[in-house]
């Protein structure tokens, strides 16, 4: 089969009504990343031993404010983004508007999601951190809400996949271009993976908070939420990817690397995300040790495709940098365009995610575990993924989408480029804290500044992550700064008028296997053999033990 | 499909640095006899408190220096909230919750575990220093979350 390569060059611009609804997606979720922020203060100062909780109205306890940050930054802010962000990419990449009704039907469940959640949340009616695990019990409102904002993300993949599959009837024989191939696999994978959660909460949780079943599985249940909550975390990453791959290498003036290699790489995510959820239930009584043994083996798997995107990422930033005038071994990490704030929050994003992918398969070491489980060191490990890659990445996608979406020219580009600089120190000083202090016992997930007990080292551990998170919050009121001024005083006609998609070095075969591998769908079997492989035992050999009524107990 | 040189040879170091780390985890859990808990049997958190071995929760002894000790998690709070472990004794935790998901976790040592309603949670660790030990609850329990410790005292 031979298929031709097709580069558009126009700039392909969505109709100004489809949008806007995208744009409201990411406003969504930039108003996530403010509550998100502001109670994290509070849990990092916590940390520190001062308890400014008093000072928060309505808020009844810690654990409330802890759920409010975990439920806005983890599952609102990323998804509200993706939503937004992965659309846009996928109908500029083939040219085409996406479907209007299913648009609609997106945003409108994740509001309806929102809402839902916020007033379960708001009201102290579910306290039970984002994790929800049962037998804590929620109001109903706060399963129905997170499952329409699961169902929004499968309203979005919808559309996607609607809009490529009538680009490529247009189009037999070509290549799917990369960024929409890229962007559909990332939230096909995604689909795949929240099935459990979505089978836990409408199935079980929600008839159970409802008064319709007396009694669930604690475990499960929990099970459930780790079959989609390590793949989740992948789900939060691989919109990152999107844009280090895809559009990065652009705006550095660089090339991405290899079209086939990222196309496998996302395929890799595609198989391997799933089937590892037990390496978060490592320390779980009621699974077998061999089946962690075969989870732990598949997470060091899902750890190989972002080493290929260590590589290709880095080389795809030296062409950049050696192409503006960059020499010798490391000279060219100075030429890139620093000052350019979206590229200086995405470059800080992939430096701290080091330690984050390091410190993740620390985690993921079988019996290692059990020295970090659940200590402080876990939050120290996510806030250098979820809270520095994706974090930051969305952060420098929003200094060039806000001005592409409404026009108007970036306010002070250079004070925001320093925001994420002020981001990553702060990021460092509060993971050393953390970090540490997990290691000398300190537990996640406590309120520390009232707690009963201390031990050796906490201390300095809590004042650390104190600073450091203040420090955090600074730089996140920069960037609040400069997106409000954007939209208040931004001069209008000033704005970027594409998005920034990268040609590849190496471009898509025209001939050959490597076509194949636009066959999303064959994937997607593939990787559901891999799940019955890795979660068919347990569940084959499960017997369900449903003795726990509900504890409201927040 | 063509790939650079210099990417080849990163993805085989890496791919060799992988599969060194799950060789030295097979090693500590083989060799060095480092378990992870694993299937025990259910039971009904409602008569937990009726039934033994939970219904007089402590350390017994089992054997020459080998020890089981009983802990029940209850909000918010560990039953016993101290054990007094001798020196060198080689001690079995048997341990399930009354209520909600809690931890144990004894600060310092590799026994940590969650205790899941429903589920009994098994974990040996030889207690091979004198000295004093946190036993926290590490996960989050409802709102008296932050008061739930006990203490294991080597001695």
């Amino acid at each position: 089969m031979s298929a031709s390569v097709v580069y558009d060059p126009r700039p392909y611009r969505l109709p100004e009504g489809q949008l806007r609804v995208l744009t409201w997606s990411m406003y969504i979720a930039i108003a996530a990343m403010a509550a998100g922020m502001a109670h994290g203060l509070a849990q990092a100062l916590s940390y520190g031993g001062i308890d400014v909780l008093q000072h928060f109205p309505g808020l009844k306890s810690y654990y409330q404010g802890l759920t409010v940050h975990g439920v806005a930054n983890v599952l609102v802010l990323t998804f509200a983004f993706s939503n937004g962000f992965l659309p846009l990419l996928v109908s500029r990449a083939v040219s085409r508007p996406l479907n209007g009704p299913l648009l609609h039907a997106t945003f409108w469940a994740l509001l309806a999601g929102v809402v839902l959640t916020s007033y379960a949340v708001t009201s102290n009616q579910a306290s039970v951190l984002y994790t929800a695990y049962a037998p804590l019990q929620a109001h109903w409102t706060y399963y129905l809400g997170l499952a329409l904002v699961v169902v929004s993300t499968w309203l979005a993949t919808a559309n996607m996949s609607l809009t490529v599959r009538a680009w490529r009837r247009e189009h037999p024989g070509e290549r799917t271009p990369l960024l929409a191939f890229i962007s559909v696999a990332s939230y096909a994978m995604w689909v795949l993976a929240s099935i459990p959660i979505a089978v836990s909460f409408l199935g079980f949780l929600l008839p159970w908070s409802l008064g319709w079943i007396e009694r669930v599985d604690p475990l499960f249940n929990r099970t459930l939420f780790w079959f989609t909550g390590h793949p989740i975390v992948y789900a939060w990453l691989l919109p990152a990817y999107v844009s280090w791959y895809a559009l990065i290498p652009r705006q550095v003036g660089g090339k991405l690397v290899s079209d086939t290699l990222t196309r496998g790489v996302f395929i890799l995510f595609l198989l391997l995300s799933i089937p590892t959820g037990f390496h978060h239930q490592y320390t779980d009584p009621g699974i077998s040790t061999k089946m962690k043994a075969l989870h732990a083996l598949m997470t060091f798997g899902v750890f190989y495709p972002s080493l290929a995107t260590a590589f290709s990422v880095t080389a795809s930033l030296e062409m950049g940098g050696r192409a503006r005038g960059g020499g010798g071994l490391l000279g060219w990490i100075r030429k890139l365009p620093w000052g350019d704030p979206s590229v200086a929050a995405q470059l800080l994003a992939m430096l701290t995610f080091v330690l984050g992918g390091i410190t993740g398969l620390i985690n993921a070491s079988y019996t290692v575990n059990q020295v970090v489980h659940n200590t402080a060191w876990i939050p120290g490990h996510f806030h250098m993924t979820v809270g520095s890659a994706v974090f930051l990445t969305i952060i420098g996608v929003t200094y060039w989408a806000v001005p592409y979406l409404t026009g108007k020219k970036l306010w002070a580009p250079k004070l925001a480029a320093l925001q994420p600089w002020v981001y990553s120190i702060g990021l460092f000083i509060f993971a050393r804290g953390l970090i540490s202090g997990g290691l000398q016992g300190m537990p996640r997930r406590t309120f520390m500044a009232q707690a009963t007990y201390t031990g050796e080292g906490w201390e300095l551990a809590g004042a650390l992550t104190a600073i450091g998170g203040s420090i955090m919050t600074v730089s996140i009121l920069m960037f609040f700064l400069v997106i409000g001024m954007t939209w208040l005083v931004g001069k209008q006609g000033e704005a970027p008028t594409d998005i920034p998609i990268s040609e590849a070095l190496s471009p898509p075969a025209t001939a050959g296997w490597t076509t194949k591998l636009d066959r999303l769908g064959w994937w997607v079997v593939a990787a559901i053999v891999l799940i019955v492989i890795a979660y068919g035992p347990f569940f084959l050999t499960y017997s369900m033990n449903m003795v726990s009524p509900g504890f409201r107990i927040f | 499909m063509k790939v650079h040189v210099y990417e080849k040879a990163f993805l085989w170091v890496g791919g060799v640095m992988l599969v060194l780390f799950l060789g030295a985890l097979t090693y500590a859990s083989l060799a060095m006899g480092i378990q992870l808990p694993g299937k025990v049997a259910q039971l009904d958190p409602a008569e937990v408190r009726s039934q033994p071995p939970f219904s007089e929760p402590g350390l017994r002894q089992v054997g020459e220096n080998e020890y089981e000790a009983v802990v029940l998690g209850q909000i918010w709070s560990f039953a016993p909230s101290e054990l007094r472990i001798p020196l060198g004794a080689k001690v079995t935790f048997i341990a399930t919750s009354a209520d909600v998901i809690h931890g144990l976790h004894i600060e310092g040592t590799r026994v940590n575990v969650m205790l899941i309603p429903g589920q009994i949670s098994k974990v040996t660790y030889t207690f091979d220093e004198p000295g004093e030990h946190l036993m926290i609850c590490h996960e989050y329990c409802g709102s008296g979350h932050h008061l739930m410790y006990g203490k294991v005292i080597v001695e």
